[in-house]
């Protein structure tokens, strides 16, 4: 059955094993790469439904069955988006709380990598910390929210603590994990060679975490940016794109609000993908 | 290629960093020098409900350059027996000496190629040749021209930039036989490297490897549960048998090489070999 899937997997390959050896024609690289090719169709059915929306909307809002002010035209957010980014208050709000962001998002990661590699490699840290940590994993991070506000104020401050916090556990958990899942059977290769301690960590352990320790990282660039909406919803000071949204809100400006929607967006699919691009390119040559 | 091949064996020498012992060693038995003797080795494993006496009192001698093939049902402890050799494993009854010196730890000198390819994902097959050099003293211009003389030799020329995923599992395994040469072993111990293989890549592969053995006598320990595999290889075959494992009975195989499996001297061998399964009290799961 392996053998079946094997040879679904790497047809070239195969051919090479078969025919005697002979110098490949084509590289191995180049040929493993021609998968489906007429996928373009299919890559924009995702874009379907929202489009249908769109038109809905538009529909809707032109035929005047709605004039309560809690529904505005699309062309109302569109002149209020242009208006925004015009008065640089878009820039603002949201340089505001991307510094923010990337702030909570260093700070966490960095001592996601330090706490997540204690974990992984020092079994005592794992006997001592570990029931504490999965613990601590569990109580909602919109818990510590009263407590942070009363230690840190609703400044800046105590966005960042709350930040670092979101994007802490992610990294914590994937780290310790990656660490401690590295293959029983590859470490035992390195034994095979007389790799010393120093050569097994910086050759096989952490090369074989770093496709787990990426992900944690990610997952922290992703929990970092909604907990900064979270954070500036309830620790409400100073600007940002959460605020720009409550104040939206409080004004019954709809459009305003829309379109903050519409920014956040914007800007969640934009970390996702870039984190999916520097990914791909990281672990191209990888299966898994 | 020769020239390269004794510049690697020197530095093995210098490896093993006990040439002076060696030398009082060959005094006392000066006519075996590259030989593997295995001396009363018995293992047992606590278990639960008891001991569990995996290997019983095994004695075998392998001479340089000689290929042996260890032949069993699963459960009889060649794989086991392989790994003490290895020096995987150093809890067990009994000497096992190769070259004069007692094994311990693992050893350079020792080659292993496992069933799974055991390939590092994350380097290409150039790379994953060189992680057997990693220790090996050589300089960075040795170390590339062993690795492309033994990709040459297990025929994977062309090939030196794919990574495992790129590889069909022949491939593999032509890899991570050439990562258990690179080092120029005195023995190189093969556990059962072709039982994941299908039908048609198997006996490829042990045509090639034969092929190998012939071209760079390098002694050979191969464990196996495929009869026909072992007569096809071995100089001589040895036939084990579980609970506990021991040496039921060694067969020698006369036979020039290349071997022809339709050769009626190679099939009266085969199954003589077979008639050892086929008894009351063997094992009848013998594969074929």
């Amino acid at each position: 059955m392996a053998h079946a899937a094997d040879f679904e997997l790497t047809p070239p390959a195969i051919d090479a094993d078969r025919a005697g050896h002979t110098k490949p024609t084509r590289t191995p690289t180049s040929t493993s790469t021609s998968t489906s090719t007429s996928t373009a169709p299919r890559r924009w059915r995702g874009a379907v439904l929202p489009l249908l929306a769109l038109a809905v909307w538009w529909g809707v809002s032109a035929t005047d069955i709605s004039r309560s002010g809690l529904l505005v035209s699309p062309q109302q957010v569109v002149h209020t988006g242009i208006e925004q980014i015009a008065s640089g208050a878009l820039w603002r709000a949201l340089s505001a709380s991307l510094a923010r962001e990337l702030t909570g998002f260093a700070l966490g990661t960095a001592g996601g990598l330090v706490l997540g590699g204690l974990l992984g490699f020092s079994r005592l840290a794992e006997r001592v910390l570990g029931p504490s940590f999965n613990t601590f994993k569990q109580i909602s991070l919109f818990a510590w929210i009263p407590l942070i506000s009363v230690w840190f104020g609703l400044g800046d401050a105590a966005k960042v603590v709350f930040l670092s916090l979101a994007a802490l556990l992610p990294v914590v958990a994937h780290v310790s994990d990656g660490i401690r899942n590295v293959s029983p059977e590859l470490l035992e290769v390195a034994r095979v060679y007389r790799y010393t301690r120093w050569q097994v960590v910086v050759r096989v352990v952490l090369p074989a975490a770093l496709p787990s320790v990426f992900t944690g990282i990610y997952l922290a660039l992703i929990y970092s940016w909604l907990a900064t909406l979270g954070a500036e919803y309830l620790l409400v000071a100073g600007s940002g794109i959460g605020n720009m949204l409550i104040d939206g809100s409080e004004q019954f400006r709809m459009d305003l609000v829309l379109f903050g929607i519409v920014v956040i967006g914007i800007v969640g699919w934009a970390l996702n993908a870039s984190a999916r691009l520097l990914e791909r390119r990281l672990f191209a040559h990888r299966s898994r | 290629m020769s020239e390269l091949l004794s510049r690697v064996q020197e530095s093995n020498e210098r490896n093993t960093k006990q040439s002076s012992k060696r030398s009082t060693q060959q005094n006392v038995e000066p006519q075996r020098t590259n030989d593997l003797q295995i001396r009363h080795v018995s293992k047992n494993y606590a278990q639960p409900g008891g001991n569990l006496e995996v290997l019983a009192d095994i004695e075998l001698d392998v001479a340089a350059g000689e290929f042996v093939s260890v032949v069993g049902a699963s459960g009889c402890g060649k794989s086991t027996l392989l790994r003490l050799i290895a020096g995987l494993d150093a809890e067990f009854d009994g000497t096992i000496r190769l070259d004069g010196q007692t094994v311990a730890g693992t050893s350079l000198a020792r080659g292993i190629v496992f069933q799974e390819h055991r390939l590092f994902p994350w380097l290409n097959v150039e790379q994953n040749i060189g992680v057997a050099l990693r220790n090996s003293g050589l300089d960075a211009a040795q170390k590339r021209l062993a690795i492309a003389e033994h990709i040459e030799l297990v025929g994977l020329g062309g090939f030196e930039h794919a990574y495992a995923h790129q590889l069909s599992g022949g491939m593999a395994q032509r890899v991570a036989i050439a990562r258990g040469l690179v080092n120029r072993p005195s023995v190189l111990l093969l556990d059962e490297p072709f039982g994941a293989l299908d039908a048609l890549t198997r006996s490829r592969l042990q045509g090639e490897l034969q092929r190998i053995w012939a071209r760079e006598r390098i002694t050979m320990v191969l464990v196996t549960h495929d009869v026909e595999e072992a007569v096809f290889l071995g100089d001589r075959v040895v036939v084990m048998q579980p609970r506990p494992g021991r040496v039921k009975r060694v067969v020698d195989v006369p036979m020039a090489r290349p071997r022809n499996r339709s050769d009626p001297e190679f099939i009266r061998i085969r199954d003589d070999v077979l008639r050892e399964f086929a008894e009351p009290g063997g094992a009848a799961d013998a594969s074929l």
